[in-house]
């Protein structure tokens, strides 16, 4: 009955399709032998097309519908495990009541990822059993070590990836920021940029080398994020998103025309790539090198992010993005909270952008333009707010999709945008939503005396 | 005479040319159940806003004593330092952090509490983990105490109502206060769960011994939980006392029932 009325439906919208089309595409009136054409063909195309498209726009709204109806039930279940489970292990609790038993700890998470994934819980349950995401995780990075020398991969394609890679520690960087601590940032690009110019400006006047130059471009993007961050600590939201997206501008205008200090929109040219003590490489070696440069930058990164996610530092971030005032009201304050939060991003940024620099061998203005910006925040978006596997998700779609659309050439941004609209309308919480810590806890009942 | 634990000396707040406390006075003692009540707009969530360092109070002076330490004067203080010098509080219209789990907005109550830096939670050294097994642990056992130990993994907006008001007590316990605040904690609560809310109020009392100052419009549980009551009309303090002298004071009488011929000699 239901499939029925959606079939009429879609008809309709066919139809009317059709109705709307017909003088445009179905009518071609031929100036030349001064004879009305009547193209039927173009009609049926267009009828059958729209026909199709409304029904499965329909077919998977009405999923979306449904999913979220089966997520609570599908909770209510896995609740119903967790007691089962407890009821069943009360023994093994009171006789070892030192941790959580594993068979109850395996029921609260099952009953967990249903509850917190809402259209999807097949990826939440991957991540959560070990035993299931080892092996993924296994071939994964046995697959990325040995990506440069597959025989397709070619200098181009290692270069994408590597770029990728590069948008995977920016997203990361910015998912402290964005994803962690709630604070909207357009202008994350502008500590990108402060890395690129640090290594770039060093080696024109100083001649230091890229592994000098790591550090401290990082350490000057995190000093350019301090100084945003303290006026912006009042603000929040679309405030907060317009006066970051102001001061990347700014950042950008200084460089593009203060011609003394950053050569203007010319740029600085000749940086030299990252070195190996003194080997001497040709182009695709070194790309290679820098593939394995950016692996290894991206597992620090991933490393990083992860404990600080589940420190102490990471919870007071979530609570700020939660509610500030109650997170205030708890104790701890928010302005050391919101520091770190830029201070820490933009330390990613500034790592990002040496490498970026000494990657493209050139850094320009061009560059660091709000589009970027929008494509790193894209990326975090996408992926997931709050997940680092989502942001490493996001940045490889993101990244790789338009290259490899290249085929499509001057259809692949309509493309892009297009999965961008369908994703946000189906999916607004990303790809994969974060998922939180499961703390091993000591059952006080054991002894009263363990709080201080 | 035992030292107050909280002392507000004539605390005045003025919203731009509306006073909304006027030179209010409020003590607490150590071990004491103080209600606060008043009609709806009288000025009670500002009060607690004022001492609290979430509003800037205009005028007068709040100090507290912590048990076994000195005097200080908090008012003007900001907001998380007040917290940290132990004095927590709960909010009229739950704020919990709703995506994360129960155990983790009690351990954000820890937060002020424990040291960790950046460095620290990066490196994951020996001083790290056991502060943040510190947390877990006595993040658990209040809530074991509170009785929510089955939803420890729950997020905390998939609750229900009750215990997401004694889930907020909980996180306000964790911060280790000496001093609770309850800003309406059994409103929309049916007379079972206010009874036993009571109950819990009391055993942190005594247990605890966390002195506990709340707002409260469920006259059942004032009059009978409270050792000693104040009523806040109008940002003026109208009354003081035990439950049995507030509820025969003509004046607070006045001011909830707007009965009018009172003689004015009885407001002190």
């Amino acid at each position: 009955m239901n499939a029925f009325a959606q079939i009429r439906q879609s008809l309709i919208i066919a139809l009317w399709f059709m109705f709307l089309t017909f003088p445009i595409l179905a009518v071609r009136v031929n100036t030349i032998e001064k004879v009305v054409e009547w193209r039927w063909p173009n009609m049926i195309y267009v009828g059958i097309g729209s026909f199709l498209i409304s029904f499965v726009w329909r077919y998977f709204l009405e999923r979306k519908a449904q999913g979220g109806k089966q997520g609570t039930h599908t909770a209510l279940l896995g609740e119903a495990t967790v007691q089962a489970m407890t009821v069943a292990t009360p023994s093994v609790q009171a006789t070892t009541a030192t941790e959580v038993t594993p068979a109850g700890q395996a029921g609260a998470q099952t009953a967990k990822a249903p509850a917190t994934a809402t259209g999807k819980p097949f990826m939440q349950r991957i991540m959560a059993e070990p035993r299931l995401y080892r092996p993924v995780l296994m071939v994964l990075s046995l697959f990325g070590l040995a990506f440069p020398f597959l025989p397709f991969a070619s200098t181009y394609q290692i270069n994408i990836v590597t770029n990728a890679l590069l948008y995977i520690m920016l997203g990361l960087g910015l998912n402290i920021v964005v994803g962690l601590a709630g604070l909207l940032h357009l202008g994350y690009v502008a500590f990108y940029a402060v890395g690129a110019y640090s290594y770039a400006l060093l080696y024109y006047h100083f001649g230091i080398g890229f592994w000098v130059a790591l550090p401290i471009g990082a350490l000057f993007a995190a000093i350019f994020g301090i100084i945003l961050g303290f006026p912006v600590l009042r603000l929040r939201g679309d405030y907060l998103a317009i006066v970051t997206l102001g001061f990347a501008e700014i950042t950008r205008l200084v460089l593009e025309n203060w011609n003394g200090f950053s050569f203007g929109p010319s740029g600085i040219a000749g940086i030299p790539r990252p070195g190996l003590f003194g080997m001497e490489m040709d182009l695709h070696q070194v790309t290679i090198y820098i593939y394995f440069l950016m692996i290894a930058l991206c597992l620090f990164t991933i490393f990083v992010v992860n404990r600080l996610q589940n420190s102490r530092i990471g919870r007071a971030w979530v609570a700020l993005r939660e509610d500030e005032v109650a997170c205030e009201a708890m104790g701890v304050d928010p302005t050391m909270a919101k520091l770190t939060a830029f201070a820490l991003g933009s330390t990613w940024a500034g790592l990002a952008g040496v490498v970026f620099a000494a990657k493209t061998t050139f850094v320009n203005p061009a560059s660091f333009t709000f589009l970027e910006s929008a494509m790193i925040l894209s990326i975090v978006v996408l992926g997931g707010m709050g997940s680092i596997v989502g942001v490493i998700i996001g940045a490889f779609i993101l990244i790789l999709l338009p290259e490899y659309l290249r085929a499509f050439s001057e259809y692949r941004m309509l493309l892009f945008g297009l999965i961008m609209v369908v994703m946000m309308i189906f999916r607004p919480q990303g790809i994969i939503v974060g998922i939180r810590q499961i703390y091993e806890f000591k059952k006080a009942s054991a002894k009263e005396g363990n709080r201080q | 005479m035992m030292e107050p634990l909280l002392d507000v000396k004539e605390l005045t707040m003025d919203f731009g040319g509306l006073r909304a406390l006027d030179k209010v006075s409020l003590q607490v003692l150590p071990g004491e159940i103080v209600a606060l009540i008043g009609p709806n707009g009288a000025g009670k969530t500002t009060f607690f806003n004022c001492i609290t360092g979430i509003y800037k109070p205009t005028g007068g002076d709040v100090f507290v004593t912590p048990p076994g330490k000195k005097q200080r004067r908090i008012s003007g203080m900001k907001t998380h330092r007040v917290t940290a010098q132990g004095m927590a509080r709960t909010f009229q219209n739950i704020r919990l952090f709703p995506e994360m789990t129960v155990l983790e907005n009690v351990m954000i109550g820890r937060h002020c509490r424990s040291r960790v830096g950046v460095l620290g939670a990066i490196l994951r050294d020996g001083t790290t983990r056991r502060e943040e097994k510190d947390i877990v642990d006595t993040s658990y056992a209040i809530l074991e105490k509170m009785g929510l130990a089955e939803e420890v993994n729950e997020l905390a907006k998939n609750l229900p109502y009750g215990d997401q008001r004694r889930l907020e007590i909980a996180r306000a316990m964790a911060t280790g206060p000496f001093l609770l605040l309850l800003d309406e904690p059994a409103a929309g609560m049916n007379p079972r769960e206010t009874d036993a809310l009571e109950e819990l109020i009391r055993r942190i009392c005594k247990e605890d011994n966390i002195a506990v100052l709340m707002i409260e419009h469920d006259m059942r549980i004032v009059m009978s939980i409270s050792s000693r009551i104040y009523v806040l009309d109008y940002g003026r303090m109208i009354a003081a006392g035990t439950s049995v002298e507030i509820m025969e004071n003509p004046v607070v009488i006045k001011a909830y029932l707007g009965e009018e011929e009172i003689e004015d000699d009885k407001c002190s």
